[in-house]
């Protein structure tokens, strides 16, 4: 289960290569790619979470004692559009803003995989691909900017 | 309830959430949301909003570690993510426009369905994709190790019909904030018979793509609620990571059917309560 395939391998159209350092020729392929990208999420994954961690606290210590109500429905939109007010609560150390911000970076993390794709399908010389990530990373962006 | 303690149950309860979704497979959202609406008096909005952050940094998490046995497959994953990723952004759209009754409804729909399907899936069936010449043409034709030192090639069928039906996952994972990772796989594995194994690791990767496509209109519309979304998305991605590293080791069986009941009956009480208008 844990055995670590050969990235050389990987793709039946690659051709096989001998174990050790695959050529340069075929260092970048698919197994390569999915490595990266793992690695990448896990990444965008912890800074994330720090940082919703750090935001989070601060916000339990400032308002500990209040009564929370989230029974009923009060829609404070974060605006993607205008960014300059969230930098301006994360430069004035306001905890929720720094929720925000890593919650943004979380959300950032599939998409950013999303773009490596398209540069790693175009090292590859796959056109077919590099136009299909180049659709999901369209879509992304509009619902990300678009915002409803 | 005072901030700090609720602070610290909505954690202990996403972390319970996201142990029991990783060891049965049916991810955190499942039971998180009936979780946050039914004993925390959570609106449905606010609780659809923390438990889509939740999927995203689980899904996210989770793909180092499934990257490593070579058994996702990147284009079939990136292919129908064009398909989900638009059924998402349109879920998300649908979100902000159908009352809370109505989702929460459809939400005891789809809590049902996943306690059936979880029931019925031990009986694994394999069979065997007829040739299709846009497997090969579309570049999802593979292979993955077959543990014992070799590989094992599969070819993908029925590619438009699955194609359709990510579009209906995504849909449903926009308008609930849930991975619909069950409906993902059903979709590679039963429809266009991808193996198994394939399926649910590269179901895993689509499921992040696919909730970061409704994010930005969740954030748009204030579902997202940053007190709310701290706990939830450190809890369950905690409860998560643990539940994925006990799963190697534990036989989940029983687990798995008891945990059929337990979102049966969280079903019944959605469609119960939003019947009633009580969400």
């Amino acid at each position: 289960m844990t055995m670590q395939p050969d990235p050389a391998e990987s793709h039946p159209t690659t051709s096989a290569a001998p174990s050790g350092p695959p050529p340069r020729s075929s260092a970048f392929d698919d197994a390569r790619m999915d490595a990266i990208m793992g690695r990448l999420l896990q990444v965008g994954v912890l800074l994330a979470a720090s940082v919703v961690l750090a935001g989070g606290v601060m916000l339990v210590r400032t308002h500990a004692g209040e009564r929370v109500d989230y029974r009923s429905f009060i829609a404070r939109p974060l605006q993607l559009r205008h960014p300059a007010a969230l930098l301006r609560g994360i430069a004035a150390g306001d905890a929720a803003a720094i929720v925000q911000l890593g919650i943004l970076l979380l959300v950032a993390t599939p998409i950013g995989r999303v773009a490596f794709a398209v540069v790693a399908f175009a090292l590859e010389r796959d056109r077919l691909y590099v136009a299909v990530s180049l659709t999901v990373l369209a879509v992304l962006l509009f619902g990300m900017l678009r915002g409803g | 309830m005072p901030l700090l303690l609720f602070t610290s149950l909505v954690f202990a309860g996403s972390f319970v959430a996201g142990l029991l979704g990783a060891l049965t497979g049916l991810g955190g959202g499942v039971v998180l949301i009936p979780l946050l609406t039914l004993v925390f008096h959570v609106n449905l909005r606010y609780a659809i909003g923390a438990s889509l952050v939740s999927v995203i940094a689980t899904s996210s998490g989770a793909a180092a570690a499934y990257v490593r046995d070579g058994y996702s497959n990147v284009r079939i994953g990136m292919f129908l993510e064009v398909a989900t990723t638009i059924g998402a952004v349109f879920g998300a759209y649908l979100a902000a426009r159908v009352p809370t009754r109505a989702l929460a409804v459809v939400f005891g729909l789809m809590l049902i369905y996943s306690a059936w399907l979880s029931r019925s899936q031990d009986a694994e069936l394999v069979e065997q994709a007829t040739p299709n010449p846009w497997s090969d043409k579309l570049r999802m034709s593979a292979s993955f190790p077959d543990g014992n030192g070799g590989r094992q090639s599969y070819i993908v069928d029925r590619i438009s019909w699955g194609f359709a039906t990510m579009f209906g996952a995504g849909t449903l994972s926009g308008l609930l904030g849930i991975g619909s990772g069950a409906v993902k796989v059903l979709a590679m594995d039963k429809i266009m018979r991808i193996p198994f194994k394939v399926s649910t690791t590269t179901s895993n990767f689509m499921i992040g793509v696919t909730a970061a496509a409704s994010a930005g209109i969740y954030l748009g519309r204030g579902f997202i609620d940053p007190g709310l979304a701290f706990p939830v998305m450190l809890g369950v991605l905690a409860g998560s990571l643990l539940g994925a590293k006990a799963l190697v080791r534990s036989h989940v069986t029983l687990l798995r059917t008891i945990f059929a009941f337990v979102i049966l009956a969280l079903g019944i009480e959605m469609i119960v309560n939003g019947w009633l208008g009580k969400v």
